[in-house]
């Protein structure tokens, strides 16, 4: 699903692909319907073998982190292993494990982005395990974050909630940004629009929890759609520079600017030290 | 063409009188001009890349005369609110300034405009870079000393009119980074004790944002500024051909004369050539690489901020300043003195400007040096001197480097704090490490320099001895080298003063007179001195001698080469 959509973001202008991922979408939710809908119902009343499959797979890859019952674990130095997972929702469970943060390979600042571990349908029983702990928020609907009939207006909406909400953390471009203590918020590039919209739900780590009190559900999908199409545009100045603001083009200034420049002045200068050396070896050539 | 000509007196005769030639005439009998032309285009400048960097600058600040003339037309120096309506579909229906509308007119609407953004700026970058590299050429040989203090002193004005300008433009345009860059200058000028608030409030009109900065900033950056920039540059330039260039020693190079090209046709057309050298390079940025796209980072308001909001390089380093400084304040009579801001970005830059602009002048006070100097040093012989500049440079770049602390740290994944205790740390140890090294480093490139001048060059040749031994063949050097080396000047360390001067009368000041001369003792001490007449001789000598023998030595290998006893008791190979 992540693959899928994370191209449906990228070649949203061509036709086939569009096609393409219309009918995959088609059959993945239709046929996944019947399999996931039981974990991503909003009542949380999940089918219980499918918990019971979750619980088993958190058994393995979670528990010693979080604990055997979600509880979390503390370490001695009063820091935790796995912060306790009763209430964090099933959105939490599928941003964290279907982003490829959780499981946590290593302990760190932060946990890092890696390959996803999981199916799609581990990820859910997962969920639906992690869900059936405490209510919290739900999978979102894929209705609420699709993004292909926003029109400009609320592209527009969703740039100046961007602006207002995330440039602070994540840069003007979305290219990320570091926080105190050797945390970061990521780049913003290439994440799905579900992920997106489950990181608004769950504010992961530092990120605060946007909830639905706080941007309504369009307003998240227009801040989404805002980041697909800004993502689309062309690079209109030319090569973005990491889109970093002023600090690389600096760099850049210096390296390409500066070194060119000196390096032309060199090449000048070299060539009439030739003439130079001949006028050198000739006497009077201060005369 | 290629001969080589020095500021003679005498000016080359007309020779046919052509139509031209008549007209010319015609207006130097009224003006006199052809006395200072003729003077111009016998001018002499001498060849060096190092003496072009300043030229980057001259020709980097045309090009920005030049676009920038070409985004006034169509730039609108205004606060007042407007709705865009432009083809930037992602802000289409936003209010905004019309300064900020005008600049996405300028970028998506206007052909070539966000070229031209683009080459402004990039050539704003540069210019400001190509007058440091300059100044830094200017420094390390020396070049300010008498008689062009005052260019130093007019150069260091461009420097920090040029840095204003610079941040007069980045204001400009209204979108998010120059709208926290100006909130952040109204938060340095409150800082200000007593009247940083007036201070405030005279420049915004009010209280910020207002609506007077911007056409404020306008007339400061493209008249009042360039204005002075401008006549300064003029005077530059003035002085520079009035006083002459600098040169490296050299043959037929001395204090008293210029050796290089006629200004007229090599220079000019070499200067010319290289204007469209630089124009091209600040066009090829601006078509290739993007700069301060004011689109992404949307129309200022004070609720917003992005990370990643830094100023310009050349702000760079007080910022940088701003980010590591503890958060020291005081709070006396129901005031608030914020030294967290007012040291780093107030009275910070203040004193490091000082410190540039009085530089020539603090070391003239310690030498003493009265002599006039058209001859430059090496870096290398003037050892504290160099490691002086080299100190202030990691000083500030350090600062640079803080200022840059976020993205370093998102870049290299490091963590953050850790990276502001270590630069807390560095900007003091760093200076003085720096200062350390690099005085050694001179004094063993002086030494290097001596060895070369006594021994010659490091042939590359193994010489094998009879007894085994092995040691590199040496050769001497040219005579134009070894008149390079030798043309230092020798230092003139004072005496120490004492109490009273001979006839009983106490020295005035006597504890001023004593600091210098101990600066300047400090000053030249480990110099090492060119070696004397009587010593090249010797070495020469010496190198003659060796030569012999070991033509001696090459004369038995190919002879005697059955008979080897013959030559092992020989003085062959040795030193
Ligand atoms: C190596 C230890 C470790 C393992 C194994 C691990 N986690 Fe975590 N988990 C953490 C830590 C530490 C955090 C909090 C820090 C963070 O999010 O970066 C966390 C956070 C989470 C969160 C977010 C909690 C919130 O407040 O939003 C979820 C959900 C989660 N983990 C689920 C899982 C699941 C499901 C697994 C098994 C597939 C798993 N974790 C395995 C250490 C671990
Ligand atoms: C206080 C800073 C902060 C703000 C404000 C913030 N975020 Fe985040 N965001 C973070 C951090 C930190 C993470 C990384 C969490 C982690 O890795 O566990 C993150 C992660 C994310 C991710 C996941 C990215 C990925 O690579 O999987 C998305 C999507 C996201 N944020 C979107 C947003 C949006 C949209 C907004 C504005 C509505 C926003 N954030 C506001 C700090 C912030
Ligand atoms: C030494 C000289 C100068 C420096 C360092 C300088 C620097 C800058 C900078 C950094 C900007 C921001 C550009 C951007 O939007 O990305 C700018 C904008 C601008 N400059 Fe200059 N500039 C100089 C001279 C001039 C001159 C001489 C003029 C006009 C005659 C001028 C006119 C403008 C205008 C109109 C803008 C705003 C346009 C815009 O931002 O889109 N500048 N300048």
């Amino acid at each position: 699903m992540r693959l899928l959509t994370a191209r449906l973001s990228t070649k949203r202008r061509s036709p086939i692909a569009g096609l393409v991922v219309v009918l995959l979408g088609l059959l993945l939710t239709g046929g996944g319907y019947a399999l996931l809908s039981p974990a991503s119902a909003q009542s949380g009343t999940a089918s219980q073998s499918t918990v019971q499959q979750g619980r088993q797979l958190f058994l393995v890859g979670c528990s010693s982190c979080h604990g055997e019952h979600g509880e979390g674990i503390v370490t001695k130095r009063g820091t935790q292993y796995g912060p306790p997972l009763a209430g964090v929702g099933a959105a939490a469970v599928d941003f964290q494990v279907g982003t490829g943060r959780m499981p946590m390979a290593r302990p760190g600042a932060q946990a890092q982005k890696k390959k996803v571990l999981y199916n799609d349908q581990e990820i859910s029983a997962l969920a639906a395990y992690v869900a059936s702990l405490a209510p919290g928020p739900a999978i979102p609907d894929p209705s609420t974050y699709n993004t292909t009939n926003v029109d400009t207006q609320s592209i527009v909406r969703g740039g100046e909630f961007f602006r207002t909400n995330c440039t602070a953390c994540h840069n003007f471009a979305a290219a990320g940004g570091a926080l105190p203590g050797g945390k970061y918020a990521p780049s913003l590039h290439g994440v799905s629009n579900k992920h997106i919209y489950e990181a608004l739900l769950t504010g992961p780590q530092q990120m605060p929890v946007f909830s639905d009190g706080v941007l309504q559900p369009s307003e998240k999908r227009d801040i989404i759609a805002y980041l697909n199409s800004v993502m689309a545009n062309p690079d209109y100045g030319g090569a973005e520079l990491g889109s970093a603001g002023p600090v690389s083009e600096g760099l850049f200034a210096w390296l390409i600017g500066i070194g060119a420049c000196v390096g032309f002045a060199i090449w000048i200068a070299s060539h009439s030290t030739r003439s130079t050396r001949s006028t050198r070896s000739r006497k009077g050539a201060s005369a | 063409m290629s001969t080589a000509t020095t500021n003679g007196k005498k000016a080359a005769q007309v020779h046919r009188p052509s139509k031209v030639g008549q007209l010319a005439t015609w207006v130097d009998d009224r003006t006199g001009i052809a006395g200072v032309a003729k003077k111009q285009v016998r001018k002499v400048f001498p060849d060096h890349w190092s003496f072009m960097l300043g030229e980057i600058a001259l020709w980097s600040f045309v090009v920005l005369l030049l676009t920038g003339t070409f985004l006034t037309l169509w730039f609108k120096p205004s606060m007042g609110e407007v709705v865009y309506n432009g083809s930037y579909d992602q802000l289409r229906g936003v209010s905004m300034s019309e300064a900020y509308a005008s600049a996405l007119h300028l970028s998506f609407d206007v052909r070539g405009g966000l070229l031209m953004r683009q080459i402004h700026h990039w050539a704003a970058m540069l210019f400001i870079a190509a007058m440091f590299v300059h100044m830094m050429r200017i420094y390390f040989t020396g070049a300010f000393r008498k008689p062009r203090e005052l260019n130093w002193v007019i150069g260091c004005l461009l420097l920090l009119l040029g840095s204003l300008e610079g941040f007069t433009g980045y204001s400009l345009p209204d979108d998010l980074l120059s709208g926290t860059g100006l909130r952040a200058a109204g938060g340095f000028i409150l800082a200000i004790p007593v009247v940083g608030t007036y201070i405030s409030f005279f420049l915004f009109g009010g209280e910020f944002p207002g609506d007077a900065i911007i056409p404020r900033l306008y007339t400061a950056h493209v008249l009042l500024i360039p204005a002075v920039l401008l006549a300064l540059i003029g005077l530059h330039m003035l002085l520079l051909v009035y006083q002459k260039h600098t040169q490296y020693a050299g043959p037929g190079r001395t204090n008293d004369n210029v050796v290089g090209y006629p200004m007229m046709p090599v220079y000019a057309a070499k200067a010319g050539g290289f204007f469209f050298i630089v124009f091209g390079v600040s066009a090829l940025m601006g078509g290739l690489m993007s700069i301060n796209p004011v689109w992404r980072y949307g129309p200022y308001d004070p609720s917003q901020v992005t990370a990643g909001s830094q100023p310009d390089w050349y702000m760079g380093w007080p910022d940088g300043a701003l980010r590591i400084m503890p958060g020291w304040e005081t709070h006396a009579f129901g005031f608030t003195l914020s030294w967290n801001i007012f040291l780093p970005i107030i009275v910070l830059p203040g004193l490091m400007f000082t410190i540039l602009l009085m530089l020539p002048f603090i070391e003239n006070w310690i030498t003493g040096d009265k002599r006039d100097h058209h001859l430059l040093q090496r870096p290398r012989n003037a050892p504290t001197r160099t490691a002086t500049m080299v100190a202030l440079m990691t000083f500030i770049g350090l600062l640079w480097a803080a200022g840059g602390n976020d993205i370093m740290a998102i870049k290299f994944n490091l963590n953050l704090n850790y990276i502001t205790y270590f630069i807390r740390v560095m900007v003091f140890v760093g200076p003085v490490v720096a200062f350390l090294i690099t005085r050694r480093w001179c004094i063993s490139l002086q030494r290097a320099d001596r060895d070369r001048l006594l021994h010659g060059y490091e042939s590359g040749v193994i010489m094998r001895s009879p007894e085994g031994a092995y040691a590199e063949k040496h050769l001497p050097i040219s005579t134009g080298e070894t008149f390079a080396l030798t043309s230092r000047e020798h230092d003139d360390i004072p005496a120490m003063p004492s109490d009273a001067d001979e006839n009983g009368v106490a020295n005035h000041k006597v504890w001023l007179t004593r600091l210098r001369v101990r600066l300047a003792r400090f000053w030249y001490s480990g110099n090492i001195e060119t070696p004397s007449r009587e010593e090249l001789e010797a070495a020469r000598h010496h190198a003659d001698d060796e030569l012999a023998e070991q033509e001696l030595a090459e004369y038995h290998d190919s002879h005697v080469q059955h008979d080897r006893h013959g030559i092992e008791t020989g003085e062959v190979g040795k030193h």
